[in-house]
């Protein structure tokens, strides 16, 4: 589904992404773990198509098609999802509209005819229920004076609006309570098929208690230097990642 | 020839103008319009038409706009038979009153037998006859015919208008819809004179849409004069929707009384070159005014608007927000002077006007301009200039909104907070979809702010 070659990338002529290999197939959960500022959320917005970020070498393809020649909408409508570490504040726009705007664009491109206001409306609470969002914030402007949680669950309410196939969800669990953790989690893994691959990106156990990885990666100054089972991930839990760094400037 | 003859040119071809028309303006016109004609001669020719060496018009030069050949006609026009069935209805039994005005003159009023006891809406020159003494009790006293070459041009040429009496106590619902429409073959100069008194305790929302049938240059001076006695709600939008080849200056000046209320709210469309003179006098205490104006441009137009709050007696409350979305090349000015007279003790004042920059050659310029001359006073003002959030429009495309749809999702959050200040609910509605339309390259010129029935489709024109 995803395969990811030689990856590097860099913003201000400083070289965050330093040669990423990985692939994902049908069906799976990766985990990337790694310390602060190591390139997850570079790794995430650059498969998004952030242009702040400069592709200096290396390929992406995505279900067969050169991800990087895309751009960000044409990614999303291919079915892949970014949930942001820091979700952006849209004041005045309001959450029905640009999902309703979204979903529709996502139709477009398959084809399809736009959704009728009742199928929508339909939609929207039935995924409401399923991420158990407040009607009250998707009443409001797009996260506009959300609390950091709610900000993090509405990433997953729109997650469950798009049904993307490769979802990407960088921290979305920091800041979550533990009721909220459960409930977000929840929701991943109910919208999860053999079809569909999901990258979790985080720093603790806790959410691969729920989302249970295949493989865990450890990214690393821009570049995954160890890759290994859902073991990987308790053992760093208790290590911390001082033997892996040590383990590769050796 | 150098500059100067060509600028003195100007105000001699105006004078001209009004020379060669005098006796047919004057005739059968009220006696106060005439007098105050005679002052304006002179006011005239000393100040002329302002260009940007006039402090008050330092973003907007006038002259080069009235320089060519315009037509002026003393009295109604032709074309006066394309009136209501131009802007017609699909529903014949409308509960609004539509009043439509073409180049400048008063062409009728629909539903007129409907209209609540005692309340006048008629054509200025009319009521100026009729009811010389009302005229004379209010006439020139809003508008500072010394202080203003436009004002001084407006009150040489004075003609016709709309006239509107709200008599005490009188609460009219549905909003007054006033079409103003510039049409005919030739280029025009087109002078509009308005008189709007709204009793005590009386109260009037009015709608104004400023249209253009033909593709002539236009150059309009709009002088509008509002009095908003004791206690009396007074709401005026004024929605400008023109061709590139118009030059609207539209001047609004209000005089509130005590307890008083008032909110006006310009939106700017679509047109060349709009200036928009909008001052408000609160003449008395507890007067509470909102000014807002919303300009949307792109090529090479221009908008500029103009406020003047005077807060004379204590106890006031006014607040102004104006927004703009520039685009392309265009340019704006916002000029916010707000005066706090020395008697005007807890007076609160407001004022922001925020403009987004789509390209690096949009121009903005504001100007807030405060003298406060009490002290026990709260004022506020802020400007910003600002282009479109990156992170918003890349946050909106990793969702799979195409770049035109987010920055119209985009511009509307923008702007949509002046929209929101409407106090008419389907007004505030219709008004929203035509933004809306404007930013999605949508808004046709014959697209109107005129409502039907709420089962009925907008007005069209042919
Ligand atoms: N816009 C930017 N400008 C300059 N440097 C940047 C920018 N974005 C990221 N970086 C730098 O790139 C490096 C990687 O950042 P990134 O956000 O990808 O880390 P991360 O692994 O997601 O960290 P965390 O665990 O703290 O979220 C950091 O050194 C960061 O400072
Ligand atoms: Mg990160």
């Amino acid at each position: 589904m995803l395969k990811i070659r030689n990856l590097h990338a860099k913003i201000d002529d400083k070289e965050i992404l330093r040669g990423i290999n990985l692939d994902i197939k049908p069906g799976e959960v990766h985990a990337i773990m790694g310390p602060n500022g190591s390139g997850k959320s570079t790794l995430s917005a650059v498969l998004a198509g952030n242009e702040a970020f400069e592709v200096t070498e290396g390929e992406v393809t995505f279900n067969g098609k050169n991800l990087l020649d895309m751009a960000p909408e044409d990614r999303s409508r291919e079915g892949l999802f970014l949930s942001f570490q820091y979700p952006v504040e849209i004041p005045g726009v309001s959450m029905v509209n640009f999902m309703r705007t979204a979903l529709n664009e996502h139709r477009k491109y398959r084809g399809e005819a736009p959704m009728s206001a009742s199928d929508f409306l339909k939609l929207m609470r039935d995924k409401k229920n399923l991420v158990e969002i407040d009607s009250n914030l998707t009443n409001r402007a797009v996260n506009e004076g959300f609390s950091g949680g709610e900000k993090k669950k509405n990433e997953i309410f729109q997650m469950a609006m798009l049904q993307p196939k490769l979802a990407i969800l960088d921290e979305t669990d920091s800041g979550l309570d533990i009721d909220a953790l459960r409930i977000v989690a929840n929701g991943v893994t109910k919208l999860k098929s053999p079809e569909n691959a999901t990258i979790v990106i985080t720093h603790y156990q806790r959410l691969l208690d729920y989302i249970v990885p295949d493989h865990v990666h450890v990214l690393y100054k821009g570049r995954i230097v160890k890759s290994a089972g859902k073991e990987l991930a308790l053992e760093l839990e208790e290590k911390g990642y001082d033997w892996i760094k040590k383990e590769f400037e050796d | 020839m150098n500059v100067t003859e060509i600028l003195s040119g100007l105000t001699e071809a105006l004078v001209n103008t009004y020379q060669q028309h005098a006796a047919t303006l004057a005739e059968n016109h009220a006696a106060v319009v005439n007098r105050l004609r005679e002052s304006a001669l002179p006011a005239f020719v000393k100040m002329g038409i302002p260009n940007n060496k006039v402090e008050n018009y330092k973003y907007t030069n006038l002259q080069p706009l009235f320089a060519g050949n315009f037509e002026f006609f003393p009295h109604a026009d032709t074309d006066m038979h394309i009136t209501t069935e131009a802007f017609r209805c699909d529903v014949p039994d409308l509960q609004s009153h539509l009043i439509f005005l073409v180049n400048g003159a008063f062409a009728g009023v629909s539903n007129k037998n409907n209209l609540p006891k005692g309340v006048e809406i008629s054509s200025f020159k009319e009521f100026a006859t009729h009811r010389a003494q009302i005229v004379e009790q209010y006439y020139g006293q809003a508008a500072p015919l010394h202080h203003d070459g436009i004002v001084a041009l407006n009150t040489l040429l004075a003609s016709d208008g709309y006239a509107i009496y709200i008599p005490k106590g009188v609460v009219i619902e549905e909003p007054l819809q006033i079409v103003n429409i510039l049409t005919g073959d030739t280029d025009r100069l087109v002078i509009q004179r308005n008189l709007i008194v709204v009793e005590e305790d009386a109260q009037v929302r009015i709608m104004v849409c400023d249209h253009t049938l033909s593709a002539s240059r236009f150059v309009a001076n709009t002088v509008t004069e509002v009095f908003v006695d004791q206690r009396a709600i007074f709401d005026l939008y004024n929605l400008q929707n023109q061709h590139n080849l118009t030059t609207q200056i539209a001047g609004t000046y209000i005089r509130q009384k005590a307890n008083s209320n008032v909110m006006s709210n310009n939106i700017t469309l679509h047109t060349g070159v709009a200036r928009n003179n909008i001052h408000v006098h609160m003449d008395d205490e507890h007067c509470e005014s909102h000014v807002y104006g919303l300009y949307l441009n792109d090529k090479s137009q221009h908008v500029d608007n103009y406020v003047f709050m005077d807060h004379a007696k204590p106890n006031c409350f006014s607040s102004e927000l104006f927004k703009g979305v520039i685009d392309d090349y265009a340019s704006a000015a916002f000029t916010g002077r707000i005066l706090v007279q020395r008697d005007a003790q807890k007076t609160n004042a407001y004022q922001s006007c925020n403009n987004l920059l789509l390209t690096s050659d949009a121009k903005v310029n504001t100007k807030p301009q405060l003298e406060i001359y009490a002290d026990d006073v709260k004022c506020s003002h802020g400007a910003t200039v600002g282009q479109i959030d990156e992170n918003a429009m890349f946050y909106l495309r990793s969702r799979g909104l195409s770049p035109e749809e987010a920055r119209i999702l985009l511009m509307y959050a923008f702007a949509y907070e002046v929209v929101e200040k409407i106090r008419v609910e389907p007004l505030k509605e219709q008004i929203r979809t035509l933004v809306e339309k404007r930013f999605r390259g949508e808004l046709d010129k014959c697209d109107a702010c005129v409502l039907c029935d709420s089962k009925a489709r907008t007005a069209g024109c042919m």
